[in-house]
């Protein structure tokens, strides 16, 4: 079976969705993700949906469900790399992501997850973690 | 169709005669223009149009000009108008000349068809004169469709004109939006805007409504819209140039611009985008 790779960059856990999610997939990404969170203690969760040139509602609420599981493991989301086309397309049918940081790229995402969580890739400093 | 072939009998036989009569019934007129077309120009597209006139009424139909047979007398029609409307015809013009034709026809009718009933004589101009108010309406149809291409062609370029994307500083850009928004405007800003933002990595843009006449509930649907997904993208927006009038407007149409940083002068957001990137001016 297919699987979502999910990368583990210190503090932060990659998400690369490259292809249409379905619903088996979605279960193995989230219960993978969930897991590693745990398992890492990671504070951030990018997700790079670049490769998307398409985002229905479902992958529109499976990544907002995602967000929110993961905040509720005191991990902030990111959303990162969204086409425009598809940024548009998601505005017209009235569809937003709330409560799901965005960003332009990878890059710029783990800029933005710096700056709401503090400093990453900390070893145990749970003191400088800034809200 | 006995009535139809009286007219193209008329139209053969007294080809030249009609010709003549119908010019002098154009100088009497005074729709001509000397000035803009020459008399041997004007004698030339009269003949031209009698002539693709009576092959077309040969055909027998005279009351369908869409009809194949009529098609070289419409396109001579559509090149008589266009050739007139860009010499500075009004299409009332344009109209006269095909109109004024019947003045000669009726007399012909009439002494053609002496001795013969009135109600004959009635069923034949009726049909000259509807065929002929056909043909002048087409003329006019011709004049307004060729202006409305010129307008769609325009509006686009108004649309491509209008919706610059200035890069105003390293992570900032800015919208001047002139005019007023409609949604096709808005697309087409919206996709330069975002495509804008992935091409210069930008955090923030810059939407200024100076411009922009008037803000009704359909243009701060649209901003909203347009924020919305800069933001999906990641970049934050800050609207400027909110004029007294504009910001009374919104806040009584009850426009949700909660969470929407404005600024009354691009200055001012321009001063705020790059505080937000740590940035200062020495």
């Amino acid at each position: 079976m297919d699987r979502i790779p999910i990368l583990r960059m210190g503090d932060l856990l990659l998400v690369t969705i490259q292809f249409e999610l379905h619903d088996r997939l979605v279960m193995a990404m989230q219960d993978d993700l969930m897991r590693l969170i745990a398992e890492t203690g990671a504070r951030g969760v990018l997700i790079d949906i670049s490769a998307l040139d398409l985002v229905d509602s479902f992958t529109a609420r499976v990544i907002a469900n995602t967000a929110e599981m993961a905040r509720m493991m005191d991990a902030e989301t990111v959303l990162v790399g969204m086409q425009p086309a598809v940024a548009i397309t998601l505005v017209e049918l009235g569809l937003s992501f709330h409560g799901v940081y965005t960003a332009l790229n990878a890059e710029k995402g783990v800029q933005l997850l710096k700056k709401i969580r503090g400093p990453l890739t900390g070893e145990s400093s749970d003191d400088t973690a800034g809200e | 169709m006995a009535k139809g072939s009286r007219l193209a009998e008329i139209l053969r036989n007294y080809e030249a005669d009609l010709l003549e009569d119908w010019l002098r019934e154009q100088r009497a007129s005074g729709t001509l223009r000397p000035e803009l077309l020459s008399e041997t120009e004007l004698r030339a597209q009269s003949r031209e149009f009698l002539n693709a006139m009576q092959q077309a009424a040969q055909g027998g139909n005279l009351t369908d000009i869409t009809t194949p047979e009529w098609k070289n007398t419409r396109d001579l029609l559509a090149r008589i108008s266009s050739i007139r409307a860009s010499l500075g015809f009004s299409p009332a013009e344009t109209a006269t000349f095909v109109m004024s034709l019947k003045q000669p026809l009726f007399t012909r009718l009439g002494k053609e068809m002496d001795g013969q009933n009135l109600e004959g004589l009635l069923g034949e101009i009726w049909t000259v004169t509807t065929l002929l108010d056909k043909l002048g309406l087409y003329t006019t149809e011709v004049f307004i469709e060729s202006r409305e291409q010129i307008i769609a062609r325009q509006h686009e370029d108004l649309i491509e004109l209008s919706t610059p994307v200035i890069q105003v500083w390293k992570g900032i850009l800015a919208v001047p939006l002139v005019g007023t928004l409609d949604s096709a405007r808005t697309q087409v800003v919206m996709e330069n805007l975002l495509q804008e933002i992935v091409n210069t990595a930008s955090d923030i843009a810059i939407i200024d409504i100076t411009g922009v006449p008037t803000v009704d509930t359909l243009v701060a649907q649209h901003l909203l819209k347009t924020v919305a997904a800069a933001r999906l993208m990641g970049a934050d927006c800050i609207i400027s140039g909110v004029r007294p009038q504009i910001a009374q407007t919104i806040v009584q149409l009850g426009a949700e611009f909660t969470g929407i940083r404005t600024k009354a002068t691009l200055a001012g957001a321009l001063a705020l985008a790059l505080r937000d990137l740590g940035l200062t001016i020495q």
